[in-house]
């Protein structure tokens, strides 16, 4: 069954992503185990990105080469390690992917007249691009360059990764036009989302990110225990896909339709 | 086809806080008002509920309750000697939408300012020297006291049921209160909220150096109260989702919880939402405003006339309704001349962030939006500024307002911005950093101000606001100074490690400060420096009032919605006892 789901796409994707992991974590895929549950129960205690053939998720907006850049890049940006799971192993990619295929990569809530000027860093972003026409041009020149050094960023080692991350940050690239570090900066701003945000944008999976640093989620009440000083609070997060617990404040004495 | 609709006796341009606290007082003393609201209606039930509301991904980082900058930004640039460019995504300040205004996704934080602060420019000349001040300084009196608003902070925060300590009742110092503020007449409507962890660590270290400090006033509320309007608010529960959200509990002071219902249930007063008003329509001799033109959220174009009108949009937009209406003269930097725009001002905010080892749990995800515990011995004129080289200060407080992740992951300075060190130091830090705010002061200057952009305009066809604005010198003296004041604070709570971030220029849209813009209408003593009377009555149209934070001649070391609560109720009083007794001009030029 897990093998049907399996489509060309995402296998293609899964060996190129496969050259990163330890072997254990492919072996473990191929067999159709589950280390994403096991990780996630137990944030603290693994450095294997946490991903198998069946839990991969299905591109939409991505490319097959994109796919093999995005992964790879992520999983530098918030390595795996022994403190928990990395981007990949968090679906990082995964949430890239659904953003900039959807209304943000379309560009919800930015302003899109001309006339266009680079203006000054304090005046912010200044492209005609919208996110997915960003990532879009800037993955093609990456792969366009890094393909005549015959040196694809996924083949690369981890040192050689950061390296070349690190060009881009400091702005070494010219992108077809772009700044490199523009898009830098929207990378490692949507892979920290990806990584944060709740799980239902498909990223944070299993709510790994937040376990890892202790945040509740969208728990809500904390009325009790804010005056217990200095006393951890445990308990399981909540997401906003747990509707179990929802529930309604009607006010007696204001009515629900003003 | 413009489509002429029967006269009413007010417009009201904006229904968030001060447009429903106008027209719910004139709908009360018989009037026909007409509220335009550019949004949507919206309620705590079902808008604001969780688990939808608690969503930091749609709410903080992608703005959903936002003006809608594709259609309506404003431009912006440091310098008038550079082009304005389009604020193409929301940053610096976040400008709201929708029925309940701002108010809906504001903090709750409610302070007073300072008798002094109405009287700057007097008392500074006093106190330190007419020569005292920078020469780019336009810093000037508001025409009003703090004495004749009293009565109208009070009755502010008892629509709110603000919680909190008093200082200085009628001149007599409360203890656990702020020794600093000037007198009020009574206590807060509520107790003050619980103190988290940070609060208290502040609140020890900042006593044990002979500080004075007090729990930040708030309307997230500490218990159940039942404001004079009749409605009834929730205890805060501290979810850690307040700023930028709306309130789920009925918990946060905001128009739906405060005031609301009564007015909508007042037959004198007609709502309509989705209503972009374009211009203020005057008469041929320009001095009588004849009542409004808006477009319908279908498209429809209609003339709203009335006897008075009424703009109590956001501050910018309250700058921007003036100019695209032509009432008052635009201000030009070049010669000094003109009063529209000039004084715009914002907020001078510092950082300080303390780390601690591992065994110190602050669990910073339980918060309100105006729990901790701040000190006022820096802020405004509350000490010396002789030899210092500014004026101004700023409130230094652990008031942290919540620990959601995407935007909340400290780390110590010298940190990589990304990798496995990263990583491991936001892993490290999450929930073993105190992080303080120092609130500061924002002088207005000659070069800084705002007018219409020459180029970019918004979905009606309508040029946008273009704001010119860098940090004052003066107001970055002011954050070193006090900067280094409360690092000396965070080490003596026993940090192993404090960085302080004092304000630098220049000034950037890019990175979130506060939503505190001030100025450009201000309100004063004469027409020549001044767009509002004291009455925030329009110098030129007398039958059109402004009220906001553009009335603010300069901005003070405190956050503005209390104050702006109080001149609201202020010019409610001018309105209703002699304006529409008998209308006409309330001060002559």
């Amino acid at each position: 069954m897990v093998m049907q789901r399996v489509t060309r796409r995402s296998f293609v994707t899964s060996v190129g992503a496969a050259s990163m992991l330890p072997t254990s974590a492919v072996l473990g895929a191929a067999q159709g185990a589950e280390p994403a549950k096991e990780n996630a129960a137990n944030a603290a205690g693994t450095t294997t990105p946490d991903i198998s053939v069946a839990d991969r998720p299905t591109y939409l907006f991505f490319n097959e080469a994109e796919v093999l850049f995005i992964e790879a890049a992520c999983e530098r940006l918030i390595p795996a390690d022994e403190s928990g799971t990395g981007a990949l192993g968090a679906g990082v990619p995964n949430y890239l992917d659904k953003q900039l295929g959807g209304a943000w990569g379309a560009g919800e809530r930015l302003y899109r007249s001309g006339p266009w000027a680079p203006g000054t860093p304090q005046q912010g972003y200044q492209l005609p691009f919208t996110p997915a026409e960003l990532f879009r041009n800037c993955l093609r020149a990456i792969d366009r360059q890094l393909g005549a050094a015959n040196t694809p960023f996924h083949e690369m080692s981890p040192a050689q990764q950061d390296a070349y991350l690190k060009s881009l940050e400091s702005g070494g690239h010219d992108l077809d036009g772009v700044p490199s570090t523009i898009f830098f900066d929207m990378l490692l701003a949507m892979s920290i989302e990806g990584f944060f945000a709740d799980p239902a944008y498909g990223g944070n999976k299993d709510m790994v990110a937040w376990r890892m640093i202790g945040f509740p989620g969208a728990y809500a009440d904390y009325y009790e225990a804010i005056d217990k000083h200095g006393v951890k609070f445990v308990r399981d997060p909540i997401s906003l896909a747990e509707d179990g617990r929802g529930h309604v404040h009607m006010h007696p004495d204001i009515p629900a339709s003003l | 086809m413009v489509q002429r609709l029967k006269e009413v006796d007010v417009v009201v341009i904006g229904v968030g806080m001060v447009g429903t606290m106008v027209s719910k007082e004139l709908a009360a003393a018989g009037y026909k008002v007409v509220g335009l609201e550019r949004g949507q209606t919206r309620e705590t039930v079902p808008e604001f509920q969780s688990p939808g509301i608690h969503d930091e991904l749609r709410f903080d980082v992608r703005k959903a309750l936002m003006q809608d900058n594709t259609r309506e930004p404003v431009s912006f640039r440091n310098q008038a000697s550079q082009v304005a460019l389009p604020v193409r995504r929301w940053e610096s300040f976040l400008p709201g939408t929708g029925l309940g205004g701002s108010m809906v996704h504001w903090n709750g934080q409610t302070y007073r300012f300072q008798a002094n602060d109405f009287q700057l420019a007097t008392r500074t000349r006093e106190r330190y020297g007419k020569n005292f001040l920078d020469s780019d300084l336009t810093i000037q009196d508001w025409g009003v006291t703090y004495d004749e608003l009293e009565p109208h902070y009070d009755r502010f925060e008892y629509l709110l049921g603000t919680s909190g300590k008093a200082g200085n009742i009628r001149g007599q110092i409360q203890p656990g209160g702020d020794p600093h503020e000037s007198p009020r007449s009574r206590e807060y409507p509520t107790r003050p909220q619980k103190e988290h962890y940070q609060g208290a660590l502040f609140r020890k270290a900042a006593s044990g150096m002979g500080y004075h400090p007090f729990p930040q006033p708030s309307s997230n509320l500490s218990e159940p109260y039942t404001n004079p309007e009749g409605l009834k608010l929730n205890t805060c529960v501290f979810c850690g989702f307040c700023e930028r959200y709306a309130c789920e509990h009925y918990a946060k002071a905001v128009p739906q919880t405060v005031l609301l219902p009564v007015l909508l249930a007042n037959p004198n007063f007609e709502l309509r939402t989705g209503c972009q008003v374009q211009r203020i329509n005057l008469d041929s001799t320009k001095k009588h405003a004849t009542g409004v033109t808006y477009i319908d959220a279908v498209g429809r174009e209609f003339e709203q006339p009335a006897a008075l009108v009424i703009t109590c949009t956001f501050a910018i937009n309250n700058i921007r309704m003036l100019l695209l209406s032509g009432i008052g003269k635009p201000y030009d930097p070049a010669s000094g001349q003109g009063v529209v725009g000039r004084n715009y001002a914002y907020q001078t905010m510092s950082t300080v962030t303390s780390f601690f080892d591992e065994d110190v749990i602050i669990n910073p995800f339980m918060a309100s939006g105006a729990s901790g515990t701040l000190i006022n011995d820096f802020a405004g004129d509350n000490f010396d500024h002789s030899g210092l080289g500014f004026i101004g200060g700023a409130f230094i407080g652990a008031v942290n307002t919540n620990g959601r992740p995407i935007q909340y992951h400290p780390t110590p300075p010298g940190t990589p911005g990304w990798g496995k060190a990263w990583k491991q130091a936001v892993l490290k830090h999450y929930n073993h950093t105190v992080m303080f705010s120092l609130h500061g002061s924002s002088q207005a200057t000659r070069q800084n101000y705002a007018d219409l952009d020459p180029t970019y305009r918004d979905a009606w066809g309508q040029p946008l606001l273009r704001i010119t604005f860098d940090f004052p010198q003066n107001d970055l003296r002011m954050a070193e100074y006090v900067t280094s004041k409360a690092v000396e604070i965070g080490k003596a709570m026993g940090a192993k490690q404090v960085a302080g971030g004092p304000r630098k220029g220049p000034y950037t849209i890019t990175q979130y400060q506060t939503t505190h813009n001030t100025g450009g209408t201000v309100m004063g003593e004469s027409p020549r420096t001044s767009v509002v009377n004291r009455y925030l009555q329009s110098w030129d149209v007398p039958n059109v009032f402004v009220i906001g934070a553009s009335n603010y001649p300069q901005n003070a070391s405190w956050n503005p919605t209390c104050t702006l609560g109080a001149l609201t109720y202020w010019a409610i009083d001018a309105l209703k006892n002699k304006y529409l007794r008998n209308p006409g001009r309330l001060v002559s030029a």
